[in-house]
C-alpha cells in the first residue's frame, strides 16, 4: 500500500473514532465548567489544558470533530447527488437544456464559493440546518461541471452507443453504462470536497456564523481562543492541529485515489 | 485582438447580471420580514414602514429589481442602515487596505510558489521536489484562522518582533499577507511543478539545450515562460479565493477592508451594506478573471483567434 494513503487514511480514521467516541472519550462534559481553573494548560487529567470557562478543551475537539465530519459528510453526499443528476441530464441531452444549465452553473462559477456560502448564512442565520443549506447550494455546481464533462466525453464511447444500438431506455444507459465509468472520478471530487467543506464550516464557525454558539464547534474554539492568546495559548493550538490534520488526511487520500486512476498524471 | 476583447467584454455581461441577481436575491433569503430582522423588536410601525419604503420592499418585486439595476448603473447601491452614509462610499473608503493587504500577499505567493515549483522541476525525485509536495499539501491544509492567530502567538506576543494588529508602516502588513498568502503560495508551488514538468518534455527545451543554453536560460527563458500559461489561470482563479480570504484573515488582525466591513454589516444585520460589499467582491473577482483572460489572449495568439 502506498504510504500516502496510509497515512491519510489513518489520519482519517483516528479523526472518525475520535468523533464516534466524543462521548467515550472525553471524560468530562465539553460544556462542564470550572472556573477556578480556567486557562490552565494541558495536564494528564485535561489532556489540551481548560478554555476561558475552565471547560475541557480535549473534549471540545471529540464533539467537534463529530460536528465538522457530520456536516462535511451530509454536504458533500447531498451535492455530489445533486451534481450527478444535473450533470448527467446536461451531458446526456445536450441542446438548449445543456446550454441553460451551463449558463446556469456560469452564475455560481463566478461568485466566489465562501463569499456565497456566507453571505447565504448571513441572512438565514446561524444553524446546522442552515450551515449544511448554505454549502450545499454553492457545492453541487463543481460535481455538476464534473459530472457533465465526463458523460460528453463517455457517451461517444462504442459502447455506449452499442447499448443504444440494442435499445437500452437512456435511464439504463446512464445508470447502468455511465455512472459506473464516472464513479471513481466522483469519489476523488468528494474526498476533496470533503477537505474544502470541512475548511469552510470551521471558517463560517469560527466568524460566528455557522452553527449556533452552544454547539462546540471547532471554528468557535478557535474564535474564543484567539481572545485569549496570551494566557491560554492551547486553546487555539489543539483544535487547528485537528482540522489541518483531518484536512491533510482527506487530501492525503484524495492524491493517492487520483494517482491510482489515472497513473500517468 | 480587438473582436476577442469586445467578444469577451459581451461574454462578462451575462455573468455580471447573473452575480448581481444573487446578491439581489439574499435579502428575499431572509426568514420573516426583513425589517423586523434589521430593526429588531423595538422598532415602531412607522421606523419599520419608513425603512420598507427606503428599501423599496412595499414595492411589486419586478419593480424592485428595475430599481436595484437602474440604481446599479449608477453607482448607487443605497445607504447604510448604521454610518446612513452611500453604502458605495462606505465600501470606497475601504478599498485601499484591502488593496494592500492582497497585494502584497499576492506578490509574497508568488515568490514562494513559482521558485519552489521551478526547483521541484529542476531537481525531479530530489529534495526539493519532496520539499514542493509537502509544502503543497499543508499550505492546502492549513485554515488561516487558525495560521493567523499562529503567527502572532509567535511572532508578536513571543519575540515581539511584529505588531499585532490594524494597519500602519509596512511592518503591520506582513503577518496577515503571509496567512492569506500560505494556500495560494502552496497551490503555486503544485501547478508550476506540474506545468514545468510537461514543458521540459518538450523538443524545444531540447533544442536549446543542445545549443548549449545555460541552465538558468534554459529553465527560466526557456521552459518557466512557456510554463506560464496554466499558473496565470489559477493566479486570476485564485484571486477570488484571495478576496474571500479577507474576510476571514482581516477579522483575525483587526484590518480596515472590506472583509471586517462585510463581517460587521453582518453582524449589525445591516444588509444594504452586506449586499454592497458582496457585490463589491464578486465584481472584482469578475473584473480579475477578465483582465487575466485578456492578458492571456495577448501573450498568446492560440486563445484570440481560436
Amino acid at each position: 500500500m502506498k504510504p500516502k494513503l496510509l497515512i491519510g487514511g489513518a489520519l482519517v480514521g483516528s479523526m472518525i473514532l475520535l468523533a464516534v467516541g466524543a462521548d467515550v472519550f472525553s471524560l468530562q462534559n465539553p460544556t462542564a465548567m470550572d472556573l477556578a481553573s480556567r486557562y490552565a494548560g494541558p495536564s494528564a487529567e485535561h489532556l489540551f489544558g481548560l478554555d476561558q470557562n475552565g471547560a475541557d478543551v480535549f473534549s471540545q475537539v471529540a464533539h467537534g470533530a463529530q460536528i465538522s465530519l457530520r456536516v462535511a459528510f451530509t454536504v458533500v453526499f447531498i451535492s455530489a447527488l445533486i451534481g450527478l443528476v444535473v450533470g448527467s441530464i446536461a451531458g446526456f441531452l445536450g441542446g438548449w437544456i445543456d446550454q441553460l444549465i451551463m449558463r446556469f452553473l456560469d452564475m455560481f462559477y463566478a461568485f466566489p464559493g465562501f463569499l456565497l456560502a456566507l453571505s447565504l448564512v448571513a441572512v438565514l442565520g446561524p444553524s446546522v440546518g442552515n450551515l449544511i443549506f448554505a454549502m450545499c447550494i454553492t457545492g453541487w455546481t463543481g460535481y455538476a461541471r464534473l459530472v457533465r464533462g465526463e458523460v460528453l466525453h463517455l457517451r461517444q464511447r462504442e459502447y455506449v452507443i452499442g447499448a443504444l444500438a440494442i435499445g437500452a431506455t437512456p435511464l439504463r444507459l446512464i445508470v447502468r453504462h455511465i455512472w459506473p465509468n464516472l464513479l471513481g472520478l466522483l469519489v476523488v471530487q468528494m474526498t476533496f470536497g470533503m477537505s474544502g467543506t470541512i475548511i469552510t464550516e470551521s471558517g463560517l464557525s469560527f466568524l460566528g456564523l455557522g452553527a449556533p454558539p452552544t454547539v462546540p464547534t471547532w471554528g468557535a474554539l478557535l474564535n474564543s481562543g484567539r481572545r485569549i492568546l496570551v494566557e491560554a495559548p492551547h486553546v487555539s493550538l489543539f483544535p487547528g492541529i485537528a482540522i489541518l490534520l483531518l484536512v491533510l488526511g482527506f487530501n492525503l487520500v484524495g492524491d493517492s485515489l487520483r494517482d491510482w486512476l489515472n497513473p500517468r498524471g | 485582438m480587438l473582436t476577442y476583447v469586445l467578444r469577451r467584454l459581451l461574454l462578462a455581461l451575462p455573468v455580471l447580471f447573473g452575480v448581481s441577481l444573487l446578491s439581489f436575491s439574499l435579502l428575499h433569503f431572509v426568514p420573516g420580514d426583513p425589517v423586523d430582522v434589521m430593526l429588531g423588536d423595538q422598532a415602531t410601525v412607522a421606523d419599520k414602514a419608513a425603512l420598507r419604503h427606503d428599501l423599496g420592499l412595499d414595492r411589486p418585486f419586478g419593480e424592485q429589481l428595475a430599481s436595484f439595476y437602474t440604481g446599479l448603473f449608477h453607482l448607487d447601491l443605497g445607504r447604510s442602515l448604521v454610518s446612513k452614509r452611500p453604502v458605495i462610499d462606505d465600501i470606497a473608503a475601504r478599498v485601499p487596505a484591502t488593496f494592500e493587504l492582497t497585494l502584497v500577499a499576492m506578490a509574497i505567493a508568488l515568490l514562494i510558489g513559482i521558485p519552489l515549483g521551478v526547483l521541484a522541476a529542476v531537481y525531479r525525485h530530489g529534495i526539493f521536489e519532496r520539499l514542493s509536495l509537502a509544502y503543497g499539501l499543508i499550505g492546502m491544509s492549513t485554515p488561516g484562522f487558525w495560521l493567523g492567530p499562529m503567527l502572532i502567538l509567535f511572532f508578536a506576543i513571543k519575540l515581539d518582533w511584529l505588531p499585532v494588529s490594524e494597519r500602519g508602516g509596512f511592518e503591520h502588513v506582513v503577518l496577515p499577507a503571509l496567512t492569506l498568502a500560505f494556500g495560494l503560495s502552496a497551490i503555486l508551488a503544485q501547478v508550476t511543478r506540474a506545468s514545468m514538468i510537461e514543458v521540459v518534455k518538450e523538443d524545444y527545451i531540447n533544442v536549446a539545450r543542445a545549443k548549449g543554453s545555460s541552465p538558468a536560460r534554459l529553465w527560466f527563458k526557456h521552459a518557466l515562460a512557456n510554463a506560464m500559461m496554466p499558473i496565470i489561470t489559477i493566479i486570476g482563479l485564485q484571486f477570488g479565493a484571495l478576496l474571500t480570504g479577507t474576510v476571514i484573515v482581516e477579522t483575525v488582525f483587526d484590518w480596515p477592508g472590506i472583509g471586517t466591513l462585510l463581517f460587521q454589516a453582518i453582524q449589525s444585520r445591516n444588509y444594504p451594506l452586506v449586499q454592497g460589499c458582496v457585490l463589491f467582491i464578486a465584481f472584482t473577482y469578475v473584473a480579475v478573471n477578465l483582465i487575466t483572460d485578456l492578458a492571456y489572449a495577448a501573450a498568446n495568439p492560440k486563445v484570440r483567434l481560436g
